[in-house]
């Protein structure tokens, strides 16, 4: 398991250590700075052996955290609780900079000392943590028997991520649909890849403990349920056939796996406050909200002529907003004229590329930029790579085509009922990884 | 060691903080001391005065004391012993969360004192009333067991422990797992786990319940279950696959190991198995969207996940293409699987992917993704023109890395597919001068020495590599003396002072034991017997395996038992990284790493396993003798050591090389048959020079042409009982080749064909080869095949080289054989006069060439009718000073004129010597 866990500023001077197991000595903490932090060249794994002592380590900002152990843990684990401790440091006092880390450094400590036991990660729910471990000091003394036996029990217990008792005076649940839609086009407009990564983001003032049903229109359930009977059939009328295949969904841990996995339904007792519900994946019949046609020519070699069109590919009714074109230019640039119909473009010579923004634009336009790039000549034999031309958006609906059915709320202790719950879906598409070679 | 003093100054104030009144200054006395802790200073000193703060009821400063505690407790364990009085009582203490604290901290104490003291408390919060309690105490149970195993055993914690995996609780659960696990580690034979289907049962239940840890931790320990049957292993599996569905990616690899692992046990035609089978492919993909650290992991597993069952993932090449932004390993993670998912059925789309790739910026990058299209040509044989054209286009870059990594990956082509792609050779050559990386010559070295017959210059490329013999490194000098004693069985005549040279080289200036030897072994073989020296050198090679980078199947298996951990990572067995028991316990194979190491010099196994071949087709007759001569004449020992001494009594000493070289050729091609024909050709067709000579036999021929004799050119042992032999011959001016097949196996052959591979002189086959009756055992049938001379044109070395693939019921066969020249010449080489003159004229200095044949008995007039009879014409006669001066016209059939000069000294019957002057030129 982990041996011991070290927070590192940019320079390599060591913020925090906090050594679990015996065979982690002070020299680990040096061959990390001295091997990864100050190697010279660019860090080729996140995985480092020395002396046969492994170091994992992910960076944020400018802050190193690294994981020691000299056995044969769970790699994925202990990636995935590095990630954990950042979202729990985040949780308690935002940005993890050199500033914060020294500021809260008993706290992190604290911290490492309840989610961290002997290398083994115990529970680390923020929402659990918090009701013991706070800034400004360690609740428990001044507590009762009863409030200190809930602490326990909410820490080890079955619903860990939520505690009894919450009460709302206006019960309402907010859901957006968050998706980035990723693609990999040739050229020729070709597409090499697409896929929608999508998350599902709940933030629920509910009171007591509400039993939740989520339903999408997941070709899987539609089908089965087209088959079932015909008091489905309203259901399928309405969503009509646009049910989507879903290649894989993954589920907050709240959520029943093996009731999905026997009925495919999504029945869960939601945390309080914001909380993903769920991620998913799709990769067939992507809505492509724009199409990137790039056209580069080179005239001898001092020039380069470029022209990009971009063309929206929606309802003409909804409006894209935030829309940046990122069109990369060679190294040795040494003027650009710009010239475009819609937005503003810029050669950022600092970032090697031409940035072109447009605030709104609606469905089923399109949109034109061409630019004249003038090049030092070189020596350099090497050609330019051309990267791809990359491009970000945000549109108001769901590339994958999801729909939100319903999310049902029972409680029954409670006198308040599915119809009294105020709830509200927003979509939202964002460019991931967006790009166009050219 | 990072360690900075602290001034007594500090300690001093410090020191006063500490025993102030005031709780809030102590607390912050106490955050100071943690934080010279935590930056490596020495705050020992310091440790008496902390100690006494523990005395508080305020629970913050009571953890930061303990923080201290664990530090310093080990080098100053008799002062450790203040704080157990603490403990002891903390551990009564109302507070559950205090009573937990307590007991977690004092199982990090090391100190023996301690752990004495530790005993009661511990059995008390085993059996605690609160589940926070229990599950701590858990875990103190495997600290305690790392300090002091025999102790635990004696307390009988072990029990307790087994009897917390059945609490009510799914965190107790989780973490009694845990802590069994790793104390089970430790003793391998124990059964302490004691998995039986009613425990796992258990722990499946608590699998629906736990943290997302603690599902880790349980489908860690299901893993080294073994079920008892198929429907035990079924069952497992139906409860563990919601688990694909998490969040945590952990959990997810970790389920995928225990699928993965149950998954042999259920039969093939299950349709729970296909199912199962589908449901793995989608998690792993989603594990492909987590953040960049987790990606890695993930590749790395897919990858052995690949390798063992390919089917899961077969249709999802796309995901593994590398997006810009990924960061560097990432993206060699993913090339590696894109090899080793690419098929003839996506394999379009992976090499337009590579060649993108190659023109990205990360150099490693750029090598691994040339590397890749070499692996594609030799996995998909579909793709490897493609491939190889791709290549080419890349080497026209000239980005120096590109080039160099280009050039070792079309070696490995060329080992695979023999005789297909050596036309780009040319191209490779032109950048012999920007390898600087000795992998890249050493492929370079080793493609022109197997090439050598095909590069006019062979012998001047591999002589500039010579020059700095000694700075390159042991790779490309081993390669090199190879590749010169294969260019010398090839072209003897020419390459004496370069063998004798590399030779001499490796065996006395250098210190490095392999190439000394392997120089040695060259020697001795060459000196003594110089055809087994061709059989052993230039044995045929076995073609290089479609993947010779796939982990050895046992370890793969072990590694696949070790799914999402560090083994998985490293693709190393656990026993490889990790010292003492631990890793001991897992070590069911040798370890040994699977990443395969190409074959850097492919001869070392030729030279091994090469003897003891059947004879080879013998490309120039009894050549044997030949390099005899020529080892006789220049290895005479210059060592100490030396080569045997010779075999034959010809000594030349100081005759100059050529003249030597030309002599034997002679000697041996030509035996007693009195008769002289020297003509030459220039220096590119070096190769058809003993075939020209060849001609002079048919002069002493009564009856046309020379036809020589027929030899061997397919053992029956090479060709699985099939034996060939034959010859050429020229009858009424069409060529024929006359083949005698005889059948030496067991079964009746048919179904005959034959093929040509491009020639010197487009020779190809006229007609069908016609083999009527089928050819039963021990038959033989003499065969006549007319030839044409209008097939496809592709240089050869030797000139006179002719590859075939004969094809019968039973396999295709190949070898190769060499025509005489004379067969070429056709019957209207006669030239005019006027012509012959004003040819001979125009005829530049360069393309002369001269040279003397000797031991010839015959007067000009019958040596020109001799000649006349294979097509040498003799145009003009004239006789100056007693010497006979001929003249004489050759026309080969691709059109090419042979002027030629033959001076017949009749003064010396009994010595001809002549010279003559030979013109080529194309008309």
């Amino acid at each position: 398991m982990i041996g011991g866990l070290f927070i590192y500023n940019h320079k390599g001077e060591v913020l925090i250590s906090r050594v679990y197991r015996d065979d982690i000595g002070r020299h680990a903490v040096d061959a990390f700075r001295v091997n990864v932090i100050h190697a010279r060249q660019q860090v080729r794994s996140p995985v480092t052996n020395i002396a046969r002592t492994s170091f994992f380590h992910v960076k944020r900002s400018n802050i190193w955290l690294a994981a020691v152990t000299k056995q044969n843990v769970n790699a994925a684990m202990v990636f995935e609780f590095l990630y954990k401790m950042c979202d729990v440091m985040a949780a308690y006092f935002g940005k993890i900079s050199e500033e914060n880390i020294k500021n809260n450094f008993v706290l992190i400590y604290e911290l490492l000392d309840e989610i961290l036991d002997f290398g083994y990660p115990q529970n680390s729910e923020t929402g659990a943590l918090k009701t013991f471990i706070t800034q400004q000091g360690i609740k428990g003394q001044h507590q009762t028997k009863e409030e200190q036996s809930q602490i326990t029990s909410q820490v080890t217990g079955q619903i860990g991520w939520r505690r009894e008792g919450i009460k709302y005076r206006r019960n309402e649940l907010f859901l957006d649909v968050l998706e980035s839609v990723n693609l990999l086009m040739s050229p020729q407009g070709q597409v090499l890849s697409a896929h929608v990564s999508g998350r599902v983001v709940m933030k629920s003032y509910l009171s007591g403990m509400p039993e939740c049903k989520f339903g999408m229109n997941d070709k899987i359930v539609i089908d089965k349920a087209g088959k079932g009977g015909v008091t489905d059939d309203v259901a399928k009328s309405t969503t009509g056939k646009q049910s989507i295949a879903i290649d894989d969904c993954t589920f907050n841990q709240c959520v029943r796996l093996s009731k999905f996995d026997s009925e495919r339904s999504i029945s869960f007792i939601p945390p309080d406050g914001e909380y993903e519900l769920m991620r998913y994946r799709t990769t067939k019949d992507i809505i492509l909200p724009f199409r990137v046609i790039p056209l580069v020519r080179e005239v001898g070699r001092t020039k380069l002529e470029v022209k990009v069109v971009i063309k929206s590919n929606f309802k003409p009714s909804l409006l894209a907003q935030k829309i940046e074109v990122r069109i990369p230019t060679p190294l040795n640039t040494s003027g650009v004229q710009v010239i475009c119909m819609k937005g503003k473009a810029k050669y950022k010579a600092s970032e090697n590329a031409i940035v072109w923004k447009i605030k709104r634009m609606a469905g089923m336009k399109e949109s034109q930029i061409s630019a004249e790039i003038e090049l030092l000549p070189t020596n350099d034999k090497k050609k330019w790579a051309r990267p791809p031309i990359s491009m970000n958006f945000e549109v108001p609906f769901a590339p994958s085509g999801l729909k939100v059915r319903y999310l049902k709320v029972f409680e029954s202790k409670l006198n308040y009922s599915d119809h009294d719950v105020i709830k509200w879906v927003r979509y939202i598409g964002r460019s991931g990884i967006y790009e166009t070679r050219c | 060691m990072l360690c900075f003093h602290v001034c007594a100054g500090e300690i001093f104030e410090l020191k006063a903080e500490l025993n102030s009144d005031k709780k809030e200054k102590k607390k912050e006395a106490v955050k100071k001391v943690i934080a010279s802790m935590t930056v490596g200073k020495d705050v020992s000193a310091l440790f008496p005065d902390v100690v006494n703060c523990m005395q508080t009821d305020n629970l913050e400063l009571k953890k930061l004391v303990y923080l201290y505690l664990m530090n310093y407790a080990k080098s100053q364990p008799d002062m450790a012993i203040m704080a157990v009085n603490t403990f002891v009582k903390d551990c009564e203490d109302p507070n559950p969360l205090i009573r937990a604290l307590a007991v977690r901290t004092m199982g990090c104490i090391r100190v023996d004192k301690i752990t004495e003291y530790l005993c009661e408390p511990l059995r008390k919060c085993l059996k605690d009333e609160d589940p926070y309690v229990r599950k701590t105490a858990a875990v103190c149970v495997a600290k305690l067991h790392d300090i002091n195993a025999q102790l635990v055993e004696d307390q009988g914690f072990l029990d307790t422990l087994k009897d917390l995996i059945s609490d009510s609780n799914p965190m107790v659960v989780a973490n009694a797992v845990a802590a069994l696990s790793e104390i089970a580690e430790s003793h391998p034979n124990s059964n302490l786990l004691d998995l039986n289907p009613q425990s796992i049962n258990k722990l499946l239940t608590a699998l629906n319940e736990c943290t997302e840890w603690g599902q880790i931790f349980i489908l860690d320990c299901l893993a080294n279950y073994a079920p008892r049957d198929d429907r035990e292993s079924q069952s497992i599996c139906e409860r563990v696959t919601p688990r694909l569905s998490h969040a945590n990616s952990a959990v997810v690899l970790s389920a995928v190991k225990v699928l993965m692992k149950f998954m042999e046990m259920l039969p093939k035609d299950l349709d729970y198995y296909g199912t199962l089978l589908k449901k793995l492919a989608p998690p792993l993909v989603t594990l492909l969207s987590a953040e960049p650290e987790l990606q890695y992991v993930a590749l790395r597993n897919i990858n052995l996940i690949v390798q063992k069952r390919p089917e899961i993932l077969k249709h999802e090449m796309k995901v593994f293409f590398v997006k810009y932004n990924d960061p560097i390993y990432v993206k060699l993670e993913k090339l590696d699987i894109m090899i080793r998912l690419a098929s003839q059925a996506n394999i379009a789309q992976v090499l337009a992917e590579l060649k993108e790739y190659a023109t990205e910026v990360d150099v490693d990058f750029v090598r691994k993704a040339v590397r890749a299209i070499g692996r594609c040509a030799i996995k998909v044989e579909q793709s490897a023109e493609r491939c190889v054209s791709t290549l080419l286009d890349l080497i026209q870059t000239k980005v120096n890395y590109v080039v160099q990594e280009a050039i070792v990956v079309i070696k490995d082509i060329f080992r695979k597919y023999p005789n297909k792609y050596e036309s780009v050779i040319a191209t490779l050559c032109e950048n012999l001068d920007s390898l600087d990386e000795p992998e890249a010559r050493a492929a370079m070295i080793w493609i022109v020495g197997e090439y050598a017959e095909r590069i006019d210059n062979a012998d001047e490329l591999l002589e500039s590599f010579l020059e700095g013999f000694h700075d390159e490194s042991t790779q490309v000098q081993l390669q090199l003396l190879t590749a010169i004693v294969k260019l010398f069985l090839k072209k003897p005549t020419e390459t004496q002072e370069l063998v004798q040279q590399v030779l001499s080289l490796a065996t006395q200036d250098s210190d490095n034991p392999d190439l000394r030897d392997r120089g040695y072994i060259y020697w001795r073989l060459l000196s003594t017997d110089p055809v087994a020296a061709k059989e052993v050198v230039l044995a045929e090679k076995p073609l290089i395996s479609e993947e010779t980078d796939l982990i050895e199947p046992t370890l793969l298996e072990e590694l696949i038992c070790h799914i999402g951990t560090l083994a998985s990572v490293y693709h190393k067995p656990p026993s490889a990284f990790v010292e003492g028991s631990r890793g001991v316990m897992h070590k069911r194979l040798p370890a040994r790493t699977g990443s395969g190491e190409s074959t850097e010099s492919p001869d070392v196994g030729t030279i091994a396993g090469g003897s003891g071949t059947e004879t080879a087709p013998s490309i120039i007759p009894s050549q044997g003798d030949l390099l005899g001569d020529l080892l006789n004449l220049d290895l005479a020992p210059p060592t100490t050591t030396g080569p045997p001494p010779p075999t034959s009594g010809m000594q030349m000493g100081g005759m100059d090389l050529l003249g030597g070289g030309l002599d034997s050729l002679m000697g041996a091609g030509f035996g007693a048959v009195p008769a002289v024909m020297p003509a030459s050709l220039n220096a590119p067709m070096g190769g058809g020079l003993g075939d020209l000579f060849d001609l002079g036999g048919g002069v002493g021929m009564p009856l046309g042409a020379y036809i020589p004799p027929k030899t061997v050119w397919l053992p029956a042992m090479k060709a699985k009982g099939l034996e060939i032999s034959g010859t050429f011959a020229r009858r009424a001016g069409v060529i024929q080749m006359e083949l005698t097949l005889t059948n030496k196996a067991m079964s009746v052959m048919t179904d005959f064909a034959i093929q040509f591979n491009r020639n010197s002189f487009g020779l190809a086959p006229a007609g069908p080869l016609q083999v009527l009756s089928p050819l039963s055992p021990n038959q033989t049938i003499e065969v006549s095949l007319p030839l044409s001379t209008v097939g496809p044109v592709m240089k050869m070395e030797p000139l006179n080289n002719l590859q075939v693939a004969v094809k019968n019921n039973i396999d295709v066969f190949y070898f190769s054989c060499q025509y005489p020249i004379s067969m070429l010449f056709v019957e209207d080489g006669k030239m005019e006069r006027q012509v012959f003159l004003a040819t001979w004229k125009d005829i530049p200095n360069e393309n002369e060439s001269q040279f003397q044949i000797k031991d010839c008995h015959l007067n000009s007039d019958a040596a020109s009718n001799k000649l006349q009879a294979s097509n040498i014409f003799t145009i003009a006669k004239r006789t100056v000073e007693g010497q006979d001066m001929l003249y004489m016209s050759i026309k080969l059939s691709n059109g090419i004129w042979v002027l030629a000069e033959l001076r017949v000294q009749t003064g010396n019957p009994n010595y001809t010597k002549s010279m003559n002057k030979s013109h080529l030129k194309l008309f």
